[in-house]
């Protein structure tokens, strides 16, 4: 690793998406430093998705580079990224709703495992044993994310909550060093966006670096030590959360239009 | 949970062998046995497309191509080369893996009408092949003169010996796809199914794995090939049409095909009904081919592995009326 | 009439003819899928049915029952439109959890009941239909020209403009395109889905009718045609793009040239299979098809 990317985790340089002809993401360059939350709002239609799929490997950017730990990774498969150690959770939920909650999370477990197709079809006993050690770890995950109890129900019978906190579990299954976060508190009530806010707390006491995209502004100045504002596509503030709350650009282009979709 | 029990599985090995001793002592079902050889056949087709369509959500309307290349590989290289036949057997497996590969990788990264019509084309083509390679496969007169199968001296050359060949092979597999299906992989593949996009992010090489599946369905459908040509002796190219495929197709609708056990019930409901049940309709069963797979589409769209739990429903309903 | 010498050059131009007339048959087909498909989303394996049914239905109605073309051609085309809207009551809407595959095993289930019912009045055998306008051959070139031909390319022509004015001058064609482009916006505005979706079905048997009815003169037809015509109209669908009409007329045109190419110069056992091949190749290498964006293929629902 050079001087350069010292302490940053994520570096994201001058990337660019277009989609037909349509600009989704221009010329953005931010990075995130090891061990913090970093946000990343503005309205919708601003690319906050899109550039979390790009950083997750979903799409591989027109332009620019994504570097993880100092290794560009912009053209590498969303599974390979997920094995060097980012994860992320879904805006539109997408848990394997026909599996229970305990399977979910064992899903996650799947890249710190090793195990072929003839191994467990034989039911080799190492095999057997590594099935014994996932269950367990999945259960810690649960036990950490408050739904040990509901660990046999299927995924799709949790109300909202439980299911954002379950793709939450499910992500932290795979051991990631980096979690990209999509919206982990819309549609939740207090006591559940309290909850998530605790959660998200707890996961960066663990060391795991945050990113968070959200548009609840009191979770945002809550748990993020920096803020990144985007607006059709592009960065329009960057920096520590206190200053970004002030930023009358990010006001203009965020606060004002959501304080109106609230009302 | 996705825990299969073992008592189950335990009565079907049981059922596999008392069967034939019973069916001997009645005359109306003397003939089951043979009946349940091509039961057992095509169960190991069902099996590997349970897999495919059922767990890994990815559909195959060209089942009858691989099934077709078991049976051509081990009559040609019996009959014409005369080599031994499990080594064919094992030879006929790794032509359809590799073909399977070929195929599967382009062909699976399509999705739903896309990846059913590419596997309906591909055993098409396939059918073609055997049709028109006349040197090679005798065309659609087919090929005769493929021996039977025979162990250390041991010649399965009655009914009941190769049923329990059949069977053996068919338990064998069950289990194995079982213990898949509890496995890491299993769990990979019923991610896959439900969000190809989740599974990535969990780290999941959902191609790879799609591909695993598709291959491994492919080894069985040409296991079952070679053991149909090694019964009958004789194959002609009209076994492995597409209404093979699509047969295979309503027995997995038929039985289940979200639980392993539709496979097999799916493949003995059919084999009976068009051997047996469906004998005075001659032709014609083919309209109630798609009668059946229609009313179950509609009304069974868990096949009969889901009836239990509609009574379930029906009796717990009438229960908290009364 | 005095042989004359066929040239290799007369012998492609004849192939390319051939070819055409039997692409503007695939194109048909084609557009029959979308049609549908734009509507609902729904590839319906049975298409290829209603080409068979148009075919031995006219021959019932022309050579058995003796009625007249003029007659029996629209009677065709309504006895086989009432056979699309049964398909659509009793195949399709009645599907609760309606997925990809459960509609495409439908579709199968319907086109393998419609088979059997068709083998079952008019048996194994093929039937010739008289052509409309006599079989003496016109020569051109040195290639053979069938007047037939020109019915099916003709009809082809008709199909489209009547298309067009219907999906861009009627409100009830204008009403379907709404339900292709959101379905949840159109039946917001008052437009009736479900009638959408039966008129559909309706539609596109029509076209395979006609598709059956011109095409039975030069090709003959069976009880067990349909399955093969369903998938080259859809190898014609892929090539074209899903849901493009001009793709459509394109994609069965090239189809059908490459098919007659390929049976004559290279292997006329293998005639289906280039048909097929082609049909791979366009999935695996261009699945948006000739005149469709990647970008919009990737992102289609299904």
């Amino acid at each position: 690793m050079d001087k350069e990317s010292r302490g940053k985790i994520l570096e994201v340089e001058k990337v660019s998406m277009v989609f037909g002809g349509l600009m989704a993401l221009i010329n953005i360059h931010f990075n995130a430093k090891e061990g913090m939350v970093k946000a990343i709002i503005g309205p919708n239609g601003a690319g906050k998705t899109t550039l979390f799929n790009i950083i997750t490997g979903t799409f591989s950017p027109t332009e620019g580079v994504v570097r993880f730990r100092g290794k560009p990774i912009q053209k590498l498969k969303a599974h390979e990224i997920a094995e060097l150690g980012i994860s992320r959770t879904f805006q539109t939920i997408e848990l394997f709703g026909n599996m229970t909650v305990l399977e979910n999370v064992m899903v996650g477990c799947h890249t710190r495992t090793r195990s072929s197709f003839i191994a467990s079809g034989l039911r080799l006993p190492h095999d057997k044993h590594k099935e014994e050690q996932i269950r367990a770890k999945a259960m810690e995950i649960l036990e950490f994310v408050g739904l040990a109890e509901k660990f046999s129900e299927s995924a799709d019978s949790l109300p909202l909550g439980g299911r954002k906190m379950l793709e939450i579990g499910r992500a932290l299954a795979t051991e990631p060093t980096l979690l990209c976060l999509d919206e982990p508190a819309a549609g939740l009530n207090e006591t559940e966006t309290e909850k998530a806010s605790s959660l998200i707390n707890a996961i960066k006491e663990k060391g795991i670096t945050v990113l968070l995209v959200e548009h609840d502004m009191k979770v945002v100045m809550n748990i993020s030590d920096e803020i990144m504002a985007l607006n059709y596509g592009e960065k329009i503030a960057e920096g520590l959360s206190e200053e970004i709350q002030n930023n009358p650009k990010v006001i203009e282009a965020y606060l004002g239009s959501s304080e109106e979709d609230r009302a | 949970m996705l825990r299969i029990r073992k008592l189950p599985i335990i009565i079907f090995a049981l059922f596999i062998i008392v069967f034939p001793l019973v069916s001997r002592l009645i005359p109306a079902i003397q003939n089951y046995p043979d009946l349940m050889i091509f039961a057992g056949i095509y169960s190991l087709i069902t099996i590997g497309l349970s897999l495919l369509m059922g767990y890994a959500g990815q559909i195959s309307l060209g089942q009858a191509a691989f099934y077709g290349i078991g049976a051509y590989v081990s009559a040609i290289l019996t009959a014409t080369y005369g080599l031994n036949p499990w080594f064919c057997m094992v030879i006929g497996m790794i032509v359809a893996a590799i073909v399977a590969v070929l195929v599967g990788v382009p062909s699976l990264k399509l999705k739903g009408h896309y990846l059913a019509m590419a596997t309906l084309a591909f055993g098409i083509i396939v059918f073609i092949i055997f049709n028109e390679e006349v040197e090679w496969t005798g065309g659609p007169d087919g090929m005769s003169g493929i021996p039977g199968l025979s162990l250390f001296g041991f010649a399965f050359d009655s009914v009941e010996k190769y049923y329990y060949l059949v069977w053996f092979f068919v338990f064998s597999v069950f289990v194995f796809t079982i213990n898949v299906i509890q496995s890491r992989t299993g769990r990979a593949l019923r991610a896959i199914h439900s969000s190809e996009a989740a599974s990535s992010a969990m780290g999941i090489n959902v191609s790879r794995f799609k591909v695993v599946v598709f291959v491994y369905s492919a080894i069985l459908a040409s296991l079952a090939g070679s053991l149909y040509a090694y019964y009958l002796n004789f194959i002609n190219p009209s076994t492995f049409d597409l209404f093979f495929s699509i047969k295979l197709l309503i027995m997995i609708a038929l039985g289940g095909m979200h639980d392993i056990w539709g496979a097999i019930i799916g493949a003995f409901l059919i084999t009976f009904l068009s051997f047996e049940w469906l004998h005075f309709f001659e032709e014609f069963e083919v309209i109630v081919y798609g009668v059946i797979l229609l009313l179950v589409i509609i009304f069974l769209p868990q096949g009969m592995v889901g009836i239990p739990k509609i009574l379930k429903g029906l009796f717990n309903k009438k229960v908290s009326n009364g | 009439m005095p042989m004359e010498k066929i040239t290799f050059a007369n012998q492609l131009l004849q192939y390319l003819i051939t070819g055409l007339t039997v692409g503007s048959t695939y194109a048909m087909v084609a557009i029959g899928f979308n049609i549908i498909y734009n509507v609902t989303e729904i590839i319906n394996l049975a298409q290829g049915e209603f080409v068979m049914l148009g075919g031995l239905v006219m021959v019932f109605l022309h050579v058995a029952a003796g009625l007249p073309i003029v007659l029996a051609f629209p009677l065709t085309v309504i006895i086989v439109t009432l056979v699309g809207m049964l398909l659509d009551r009793l195949a399709i809407r009645p599907i609760r959890q309606p997925s990809v595959l459960t509609l495409i095993i439908a579709t199968i289930a319907a086109s393998i009941i419609i088979k059997g019912i068709a083998m079952f009045i008019w048996g194994k055998d093929p039937f010739d239909l008289p052509a409309f306008s006599g079989r003496h051959p016109i020569h051109f070139l040195g290639a053979v020209i069938q007047p037939q031909y020109f019915w099916i390319i003709g009809f082809l022509i008709v199909i489209v403009i009547f298309l067009t004015l219907f999906f861009e001058k009627t409100i009830i064609g204008k009403a379907m395109s709404a339900c292709a482009d959101n379905p949840g916006a159109a039946s917001l505005v008052g437009i009736n889905v479900k009638r959408m979706i039966l008129l559909s079905f309706a539609l596109s048997a029509a076209i395979g009718a006609v598709a059956g009815i011109t095409i039975t003169p030069i090709s003959l037809m069976e009880y067990d045609r349909g399955a093969m015509l369903a998938i080259k109209g859809f190898g014609a669908v892929v090539l074209g793009g899903l849901g493009s009409f001009p793709g459509a007329i394109l994609g069965g045109l090239i189809l059908g040239t490459i098919e007659s190419f390929g049976a004559g110069l290279i292997h006329s056992g293998y005639k289906d299979a280039f048909a097929l091949i082609v049909l791979l190749g366009a999935l695996f290498l261009r699945p948006s098809g000739l005149l469709g964006s990647i970008e919009v293929s990737k992102f289609k629902r299904f």
